[in-house]
């Protein structure tokens, strides 16, 4: 698990030309083809394109879910393609947390239950789950509705909820996959702001996929655009230009 | 995940698919129960069967004989013949001796004799045997009608339950009345050329009294010296007070050993337990006399046993065979299910090893809650063929038996075995939930 020793220590994550083909019969696909990118710790980066583009196969690459077929990812420090899959579920429990679009709750769980899942899983003593429950919660102002299951939930809840649920083992980085897509544009606006405060509040790194180009552009430090596979662009937002023609003299 | 965290989940998850899981668990319940049944049924079996034999004394018994010097044909010419040495008389003396021999608790002497019978002015030939006190623990004088002996010298009879019937058919109104043994009294008579070996005996008739006061089904290892069964039993020392002209006797004339001091057929030593007989039997054949036991026909019982509780137990597990694949089936289809589940679990940290331990405790708790109700429904069913079978017996007017037994080693075991196959059957599942592609199981609708 040691650190690769040309990794930028500055970085949440540095991805240096990884490719993830898939074999379709006799075919070979290209889902994420030679992408070279790096996430400077504390950014908040949009990965946007169209469907098909590779930008969730290469947020799930990031998130330890998959394997690259070729090149490496450091994430926080490490070297994901090396990592054994014991040691993946570790750096997916306790580096980063995951927000999907269509929320993954479990059903038959109440709120708070949801919440302490990745205590469970990260074997957090019970005493002290509450709180952290309890903390994660008031994070996405949720704190009222901690008995409730998520049927019991609107949509912007769910999300909120689930945003708890990721930050509750208190990870670095957070990764977000179209977390606004089931939801209509006010509430996803109020995600986004959630977020948005996350970030600045807790200094994480957040990578977002979305297709939703103008909230990307409202809220995100940097936009990186996807097209078959291949990492097409990045550019700073004019928010991200204009924050920081703010803080300059 | 520690144990408890994943025993909550796995019950909670259980909970989830209540119908399913409980049905597969009463599968589970029922394959167990027809384990247990069967091998209760074979326990108590054996259990009523050793009981019994070991009540009835003839597994704690030596029984002894004087021993015999038989001499085939061609044994060579009457000139070349060595005199066989005289056997040691089975008399008082050697009676004397077994008593003393360690762990020995009782020597008696088997007493019986065919003789004349009369009752209600009408006589009956039969065979008399004399029944010593500790046969009243051997079990078959249990639910017989009226009583045992009132004491060792009582002038009083037990009849047999079919000489009874040839008596009066009404055999209980038998009870309290009076019949006269008729019988050959064996007196010695002093040897006419002086010598002081025995001069034979004659005998003598007489008469002896005798209340009914039982009847019973059969005598108690009736028939075992090979005499035929006694139907009409009376006190061993009453018996042999009347000292009766036996089988035997004409045997000991021929042997000059037709004196006035009474020696046996055979007689009968019995020991604290069956596992003592060995060494005694061998001491006593070291002292001349022939004997025999029947250890080794417990030994047989006992194999006889384990191989009908092994197939017992085979039968049984059948209905546990396919009770796993219930569970196997709930499983996998559980996987189906949950397979988004399973891929948010991986997503939020769970280790393959952790997925597929939620699987196998889930497994667990099945089995377990299917052992311990199939260890109760199996008694259950064990309890009613047992009620069912007194039912019957008591209509036949026989005592009642406990025909299946639940020993505690039978109840940890089946609950144990349940968990064990339900934890192979939950092998295969639980190695395919924790082997699937975490991005493929989040994309499953």
């Amino acid at each position: 698990m040691a650190p690769t020793t040309d990794l930028d220590t500055n970085a949440a994550f540095q991805l240096e030309h990884v490719c993830r083909h898939y074999a379709m019969g006799e075919t070979s696909i290209r889902a994420v083809d030679d992408v070279s990118l790096m996430v400077p710790t504390g950014e908040f980066l949009a990965l946007l394109g169209s469907s098909g583009s590779g930008k969730s196969t290469l947020l799930n690459l990031m998130a330890g879910l998959d394997r690259p077929t070729s090149g490496s990812i450091a994430g926080a420090g490490r070297n994901l393609a090396k990592l054994s899959s014991l040691e993946l579920a570790r750096y997916r429990r306790e580096t980063v947390g995951m927000v999907f679009q269509s929320f993954n709750l479990l059903p038959r769980m109440t709120l708070e239950e949801n919440v302490e899942l990745p205590l469970r899983l990260a074997e957090v003593e019970r005493g002290e789950r509450a709180a952290r429950v309890r903390e994660a919660l008031e994070h996405v102002r949720l704190t009222k509705r901690m008995g409730h299951r998520p049927s019991e939930l609107s949509g912007g809840e769910q999300q909120r909820t689930a945003i708890a649920r990721a930050l509750v083992n208190r990870p670095k980085i957070l990764l977000a996959d179209e977390p606004t897509g089931n939801l209509d544009s006010a509430t996803g606006e109020a995600i986004m702001n959630l977020l948005r405060e996350i970030q600045s509040n807790l200094g994480m790194t957040i990578v977002m996929v979305t297709h939703e180009r103008p909230l990307a552009e409202r809220f995100a430090d940097r936009l990186a655009t996807m097209g078959d596979g291949k990492l097409l662009s990045t550019a700073a937002t004019e928010a991200a230009i204009q924050d920081s023609a703010e803080v300059r003299p | 995940m520690k144990l408890r965290d994943m025993t909550e989940l796995a019950v909670r998850n259980l909970r989830e698919a209540m119908l399913r899981n409980s049905l597969t668990t009463l599968g589970v319940a029922v394959g167990v129960a027809s384990l247990v049944a069967m091998l209760s049924l074979g326990v108590g079996l054996q259990q009523l069967a050793t009981s019994r034999l070991s009540k009835s004394g003839l597994f704690d018994s030596i029984f002894v004989t004087a021993k015999t010097n038989l001499r085939g044909p061609g044994a060579g010419p009457p000139a070349t013949r060595v005199a066989a040495p005289k056997s040691r008389p089975l008399d008082e003396a050697a009676r004397a001796a077994f008593a003393k021999l360690p762990n020995v608790i009782e020597v008696y002497p088997q007493i019986r004799f065919f003789t004349e019978v009369r009752f209600d002015g009408k006589p009956f030939a039969t065979m008399v045997a004399g029944m010593p006190e500790s046969s009243k623990a051997s079990g078959s004088f249990d639910g017989m009608q009226g009583n045992f002996f009132s004491s060792a010298n009582a002038d009083e009879a037990i009849l047999q339950a079919e000489f009874a019937k040839e008596l009066n058919p009404q055999t209980a109104s038998l009870i309290g009345k009076d019949l006269v043994l008729r019988y050959a009294e064996r007196q010695a008579l002093a040897a006419t050329d002086g010598s002081n070996q025995g001069g034979g005996f004659s005998v003598v008739p007489k008469e002896k009294h005798l209340r009914i006061i039982g009847v019973v089904e059969t005598e108690p290892a009736s028939g075992f010296g090979g005499f035929g069964s006694g139907r009409l039993l009376i006190p061993l020392t009453v018996a042999e007070t009347l000292r009766a002209a036996q089988v035997n006797d004409l045997r000991d004339v021929l042997r000059d050993s037709a004196g006035d001091k009474p020696v046996y057929a055979s007689l009968t030593v019995r020991v604290k337990s069956a596992s003592l007989v060995e060494a005694t039997e061998a001491k006593i054949k070291e002292m001349g006399f022939g004997a025999f036991s029947l250890l080794d026909a417990s030994k047989s019982l006992r194999i006889f046993f384990s191989v009908f509780d092994l197939l017992l137990g085979i039968f049984g597990s059948l209905a546990l065979a396919v009770a796993t694949l219930g569970i196997i089936n709930t499983l996998v289809m559980a996987i189906l299910e949950r397979r988004r589940e399973i891929g948010v679990l991986k997503a939020l940290g769970a280790a393959d090893g952790d997925v597929k331990q939620l699987f196998f405790v889930e497994a667990g708790v099945m089995g377990l809650a299917g052992g311990v109700f199939g260890v109760f429904f199996g008694w259950l069913i064990g309890r009613t063929l047992t009620l069912g079978t007194n039912i019957y017996l008591k209509r036949q007017d026989l005592p009642g038996v406990e025909i299946s037994a639940v020993p505690w080693w039978l109840i940890g075991g089946a609950i144990g075995f349940a968990v064990v196959v339900s934890l192979v059957a939950g092998l295969y599942p639980a190695s395919r939930a924790a082997r699937l592609n975490p991005v493929d199981a989040l994309r499953y609708e």
